[in-house]
């Protein structure tokens, strides 16, 4: 974009929402360059934080007119460049539409603004014994919104489901200026599933005013877990054993040796330090019956030849151990100056394969490789760490990450469990799906944005857009 | 690009230890209520790195962000890879006050006042007494009423309004105060400057607190402000004088009971500084400024000395859970909800124990507060540097508050008890706030608060 497009366009827009909800000074601007995701940055020209569905529509409605391009941000907490303002354009940050519009306990649903983070939402319900069921590990800043456009998962989606499960309706914002209600408080509307067709797009159909989400009774009862194992090989032998005996836990985690140690130093829970893995399992449901499937639990990881297996006693000691858990990622900040954090799927299966092969691509590389991850749905999350102001080892960090991506796919699995293709993993696309896959999606795209100014260059490796090669970086949270 | 770089003497590793997660972000009190990455945490780490690159200038809207941030530490509660904000706005600030670009948000009779008046415990008490008076014969009611408040000039209104109900001033505590039956610990007590001249009853409630805990108190007399006020304000060199004087209270003044004519009435042990188990403070933001003091000085001939001070620097709270509380007995049977200071709970880590004390109080129903650790606007002095701000998450707190439907809010700090009295008394005037210290010597004592 260039300043000539900018002024007449700040001026629509501070005439849209106001001076006060628009920013367009270059040093206001600057932090608005990345997401989570920091290899590649580029600004936006504008910044506008609209508060209705009709601002959203005015909004849109100018940047079709001025032919600009535009893209939707939360918390931007994306590790996959989802909120990377691509050509620059108008940036809309929903940060200011964060209302929860209704509760409706008796129908078990809400409505809520996207800007609504996971986590309040949550808060809001807990006075009533309810609470939304998508947990990713951002879940204490991300968005609603965000979490509808990557299909979030987390450690609880093994039994609860993903976003897409929770999501009701979508007000979808066309990037003409249509807004489109889609679902509603009702299950299994009748038609095509628009609402599934939306969750998960990255943004790429249009830009989410309201969301209507399911919400959950909180389970009666947990009996949370801790399994020691000697090696990675006897822990994910435990879990295969464990969902293949019937028993669907509420989180089945994995965290392997050098994990443990950035874990310890963050939150000082007492993991032991000189195990080869250790496995959080969580069953929740009604009391009465889950002493049964925790004593099963046990006698699965003995068998599997567990050091131990403590219990969380007390609702302190389990949210300790879900805390150390959720900001593992960040935690590896402490064992090296950069990380670069994978997010692969494999058959829960092949999870000792997988596992192997990263092993086997840390030793070929010479890099550290930390593993944490839903090990219940078979979604690694592989931490390489690395200095990146060593260029070798950044090359090698690269490599790495690709020959483990290439092996999830050839081991029947998808090279992002939820932290989206963005504008990190577009390269992958082509080698996940054939061409003809490939030209069906951009026609499905083109139903809802067809001149691709909304998320542009983004989960589609469209023509004409050549993204630069994805560089390993600093990785955070997931 | 021909920017000038910045060199606030910031550790450039500091700026590195942050992965860019965000996680930060819905922490911080200024991005929850605007939403502009500009305000959170990770966007101000982001400027004032890319200020220190040269990538932009610190301009009037860098400061702007800069400058609005609460210093509340939130975000450093929320981070996973262990970034140390304060370590980087800190210095920052202190570089923007020296280069002469931070913009001036005080008037000239407020800084008179906050840093002249605010950290001299006597001063603070006479500059009150007209006021106190004023509130006691129905003056302050009448002036209000009347609009002769509007007289006085904008800024003082401003702190005017913020005054809380002031009670009844204890005078002068002894120096020394004995232990209650058997002797368990020997404490000093820091007193404060304006906690004291604001809420006399909560530095006498401590005392006799100890006192009943089998603690001896002693109440060192050359102690000044903590110097937290100036700190947090870049005022760098006074805070360090007044950090200086309370080493030399609380350390070569050591010797308490040294002048006491031996034999006299209530003859006190011959003690020497080493032999106090703790220096026990009431007020949060002023116990995180003296547990700082090792770090203040750490690149000087005091940083042994500093470092010593800071390892005895305990919360009351922190103290007695510690120590194994005595049992209150008089019930007070109230819904109560406990706000976290921000320097309690991020600046010290202290969470648990004030709430442990305030549920030993018979029939005292403790109620979850949404948002409790979210910072209620006071601040230090923000509430007068950033008033719109401070207003905003000052009606936030009382929201949150009202809704838990409790009749008492309780904190630690005395600036949150300020804050909250300023926003709630008139939305809930029965409600009672006070410090979890006030509670439990009443419970103690039978005596009302």
């Amino acid at each position: 974009m260039t300043t000539a497009v900018a002024t007449p366009l700040a001026e629509r827009m501070r005439a849209v929402v106001g001076p006060a909800n628009v920013l367009s000074s270059p040093s206001d601007l600057l932090v608005y360059e990345c997401d989570g995701f920091t290899i590649e940055k580029n600004q936006p020209d504008i910044v506008v934080f609209p508060t209705s569905t009709e601002q959203i529509v005015a909004i849109v409605k100018a940047c079709h007119e001025l032919g600009v391009p535009f893209v939707p941000r939360g918390a931007g907490t994306s590790l996959a460049g989802g909120c990377l303002p691509i050509g620059g354009g108008v940036m809309i940050a929903l940060t200011r539409m964060k209302r929860i519009l209704e509760v409706n306990y008796r129908d078990r649903y809400a409505i809520i603004e996207p800007g609504v983070v996971n986590l309040w939402l949550t808060n809001h319900l807990k006075p009533r014994g309810y609470h939304f069921a998508p947990d990713p590990s951002s879940q204490g800043a991300c968005t609603i919104g965000g979490n509808v456009a990557t299909n979030s998962g987390g450690p609880h989606t093994l039994k609860y489901g993903v976003t897409v499960n929770h999501v009701l309706g979508v007000e979808l914002v066309l990037p003409d200026g249509q807004v489109v209600p889609t679902g509603g408080p009702v299950e299994d509307m009748p038609g095509y599933d628009l609402t599934g067709v939306i969750v998960g797009s990255e943004g790429t159909f249009g830009v989410a005013s309201k969301v209507w989400v399911r919400i959950t009774r909180n389970p009666e009862a947990y009996r949370t877990l801790l399994g020691v194992f000697e090696t990675v090989d006897d822990a994910t032998n435990t879990i295969s054993d464990i969902i293949g005996a019937g028993i669907i836990p509420g989180a089945l985690e994995m965290l392997d040796s050098l994990i443990l140690q950035a874990v310890e130093a963050a939150f000082h829970f007492g993991f032991p330090l000189d195990a080869g893995a250790v496995l959080i399992m969580e069953v929740d449901g009604l009391d009465a019956g889950l002493d049964q499937d925790a004593e099963r639990i046990i006698e699965i990881a003995k068998k599997n030849h567990a050091r131990e297996v403590r219990k969380a006693n007390t609702e302190a000691e389990r949210l300790l151990l879900w805390k150390s858990r959720k900001q593992a990622f960040g935690a590896v900040g402490r064992l090296a100056p950069s990380y670069c954090t994978q997010d692969g799927v494999v058959p829960r299966t092949k999870l000792p394969a997988v596992l192997k092969f990263i092993q086997h691509v840390g030793v070929k590389y010479a890099l550290k490789i930390a593993n944490v991850f839903h090990a219940g749905d078979g979604n690694i999350h592989p931490i390489l760490l690395f200095d990146e102001r060593d260029p070798d080892q950044v090359k090698r960090v690269l490599s790495a990450s690709n020959e483990i991506l290439d092996e999830c796919i050839r081991l029947g699995g998808s090279v992002t469990g939820e932290h989206g293709i963005g504008v990190e993993k577009i390269d992958f696309m082509p080698k996940l799906f054939a061409p003809d896959d490939l030209a069906m999606m951009l026609r499905l795209r083109n139903a809802f944005n067809p001149d691709g100014r909304c998320s542009p260059r983004k989960m589609l490796p469209t023509a004409g857009a050549c993204i630069e090669q994805s560089k390993a970086g600093r990785h955070a949270a997931m | 690009m021909a920017r000038p770089k910045h060199d606030a003497g910031i550790d450039y590793e500091l700026f590195l230890d942050c992965v860019h997660c965000g996680l930060c972000t819905s922490a911080c009190p200024t991005y929850v209520e605007l939403g502009d990455e500009n305000d959170s945490p990770r966007g101000r780490i982001y400027l004032m790195r890319a200020v220190t690159d040269g990538r932009i200038d610190l301009d009037e809207s860098v400061q702007k962000h800069l400058d609005l941030c609460l210093d509340c530490r939130a975000c450093e509660s929320a981070c996973p890879s262990g970034v140390q904000y304060g370590k980087l706005i800190e210095p920052f600030r202190i570089h923007m006050e020296k280069t002469g670009t931070k913009p001036d948000n005080l008037s000239w009779l407020q800084k008179f006042l906050l840093y002249r008046f605010t950290p001299y415990a006597i001063r603070m008490r006479l500059a009150l007494a007209p006021a106190r008076v004023a509130q006691w014969t129905g003056l302050d009611t009448l002036m209000r009423k009347s609009g002769l408040l509007n007289l006085m000039p904008g800024s003082l209104r401003q702190m005017h309004a913020m005054l809380p109900p002031l009670k009844a001033h204890y005078g002068t505590m002894p120096e020394w105060l004995p232990a209650e039956g058997t002797r368990r610990a020997r404490v000093a007590l820091f007193t404060g400057c304006a906690a004291d001249a604001f809420f006399p009853q909560t530095n006498l409630a401590t005392a006799r607190v100890l006192q009943k805990n089998g603690c001896d108190v002693w109440i060192p007399r050359k102690q000044v402000c903590c110097g937290a006020l100036h700190y947090h304000a870049a005022l760098e060199a006074p805070a360090k004088d007044f950090a200086r004087q309370n080493l030399h209270a609380f350390l070569e003044h050591g010797t308490a009971g040294q002048s006491q004519p031996a034999g006299s009435a209530n003859a006190r042990p011959q003690a020497a500084w080493q032999d106090f188990d703790a220096i026990i403070v009431n007020a949060a933001g002023c116990g995180a400024m003296l547990k700082d003091y090792g770090h203040l000085f750490h690149d000087s001939p005091d940083a042994d000395r500093a470092a010593i001070f800071a390892k005895k620097v305990k919360d009351i709270s922190e103290f007695l859970i510690d120590l194994g509380p005595v049992a209150p007995t008089h019930p007070w049977k109230v819904k109560a909800a406990y706000h976290d200071a921000c320097h309690l709970c991020h600046g010290q880590q202290i969470r648990k124990q004030p709430r442990q004390l305030l549920e030993m109080i018979p029939e005292l129903q403790l109620v979850p507060l949404n948002e409790s650790e979210i910072c209620c606007g006071a601040a230090g002095s923000y509430n007068l540097t950033q008033p719109e701000m401070a207003e905003r998450l000052g009606e936030r707190k009382a929201r949150n508050v009202l809704d838990t439907s409790a009749d008492a809010v309780l904190s630690g700090n005395v600036g949150c008890l300020i804050q909250l009295g300023r926003y709630l008394r008139e939305k809930k005037p029965g409600l009672t706030v006070a410090h979890p210290i006030d509670a439990l010597w009443a419970s103690y004592s039978g005596e009302p608060m």
